[in-house]
């Protein structure tokens, strides 16, 4: 039996979920509505039971500063641990990584041409950590290894929807090529709209939103046709994340996936939440 | 490839384009680097103490411009954004100050916080119903029934 890609799950990650966790605030009336769309992703995951997840995410200046600044930077570490990301927060909980289908990607990856940055040591911030804690929020280790993939949604140029698009489907293809038997989940994590800076601070935009959501599934090509400064005008300063999200999907392959569950609420903390999870369809 | 050539400088325009907006370019991280290296530093607890400690003495460690320094001293967050900050490092820095980013959203906005709150709740009235909220594909509603 080869490794499987058994779906993709996706979801916000801004740093106020993780107080809102730590407070022990997921029912109250702010946050009830973004963490009822969580019971529904645990059962999937139980169901389906993942022991690897590839996640494409951004750095927020923890790993990264912009003295050097990858496009496309895959982890190839044994653990990736977190760390202080400025405001003195619990840390949260170290991943066991996968090097060797981090190098298996790599070649896979080079061997698309794309040139990616490869990183032996690796710290990881709430943008890996949250999605985490939302999905697995009782777990004393992480139940998958992870191989992480940041991507630059920081300094422009960013790379443009097409390219992170592409991106994904080489990773896809490389997953779908590798000799293990594990059971692999695609992540993204990040969006939607959202802007946190500028006299437009506080932009959030639904319509933009519903399109992304309506789209991933069935017609992923739908989101690349947009550059990446119009999905900032569109989405906001912070809504470039929607990027993860669009590598994520190109690493679930072309055909049309099916909606397990999709969650939409605003506003958290300045920023559109979403969820959603997808399959490949049963044919 | 003329197409690509346009398409490029399309792009670069609408950088500067988007209202209230400027993206954070070639151009901003250059000019912002001492002030963003300066936030960035702050991910250590001990590099945030000695700010506290001395914040003259500090921003001269990492060579911040006259604007970088004053806009600093002022708390002045569109001066930083000016200034080349990038608001991911920034948000560093507003920790230090006790500053969320709604906090940041209302200086910037020159409103109040409880006003920007209030600017951020009353956009749900622009979410479609079809789109808000828990949506169950086949399979999950299946589990609900179980």
């Amino acid at each position: 039996m080869m490794a499987q890609v058994v779906g993709g799950y996706f979801t916000s990650h801004v740093p106020a979920i993780g107080g809102a966790i730590q407070r022990g605030e997921q029912q109250s009336a702010y946050w009830k509505p973004f963490f009822d769309g969580f019971p529904p992703v645990r059962q999937w995951l139980a169901e389906v039971r993942p022991d690897v997840a590839v996640v494409f995410y951004n750095d927020h200046g923890l790993n990264f500063f912009l003295d050097a600044m990858p496009t496309f930077a895959v982890g190839a570490a044994t653990h990736y641990d977190n760390e202080d990301e400025g405001w003195g927060l619990p840390v949260y909980k170290s991943f066991t990584g996968h090097p060797a289908l981090s190098w298996h990607i790599i070649d896979a990856l080079v061997g698309a041409e794309f040139d990616i940055t490869t990183c032996q040591a690796m710290k990881v911030d709430h943008a890996l950590s949250i999605p985490f804690e939302l999905a697995w929020p009782d777990a004393a280790a992480w139940p998958v290894k992870l191989v992480p993939i940041a991507i630059n949604t920081v300094q422009f140029p960013l790379p443009s929807p097409r390219r992170c698009h592409a991106l994904g489907r080489a990773v896809g293809q490389a997953l779908h090529s590798w000799g293990g038997r594990e059971r692999i989940v695609v992540m993204g994590t990040g969006g939607l709209s959202h802007q946190l800076e500028g006299a437009r601070a506080g932009f959030m935009n639904p319509e933009y939103d519903r399109f992304c959501l309506d789209h991933l599934a069935s017609n992923p090509a739908a989101l690349t046709a947009h550059s990446a400064e119009q999905v900032a005008e569109l989405a906001g300063t912070q809504g470039v994340e929607i990027l993860n999200w669009i590598a994520a999907r190109g690493a679930l392959g072309d055909a049309p996936q099916a909606m397990v569950m999709r969650n939409y609420h605003l506003p958290i903390s300045n920023t559109a939440a979403a969820t959603m999870v997808l399959e490949p369809v049963c044919a | 490839m003329a197409w690509v050539d346009g398409r490029v400088e399309a792009d670069r325009a609408l950088r500067r384009a988007i209202p209230g907006t400027a993206l954070f370019d070639g151009d901003l991280a250059a000019r912002g680097f001492a002030l963003n290296a300066m936030c960035h530093s702050f991910n250590n607890a001990a590099n945030r103490a000695a700010f506290v400690a001395d914040e003259q003495a500090y921003g001269d460690k990492f060579g911040l411009t006259g604007p970088q320094r004053a806009a600093v001293a002022a708390r002045n967050v569109p001066a930083m954004l000016a200034a080349g900050g990038n608001v991911y490092y920034l948000a560093k820095l507003a920790g230090i100050f006790g500053l969320n980013v709604q906090d940041l959203g209302a200086l910037q906005k020159g409103c109040s916080v409880a006003q920007f709150r209030a600017m951020l709740l009353a956009q749900r009235a622009w979410v479609d119903p079809a789109l808000d909220g828990l949506h169950l594909g086949p399979v999950a509603a299946l589990w609900e029934h179980a």
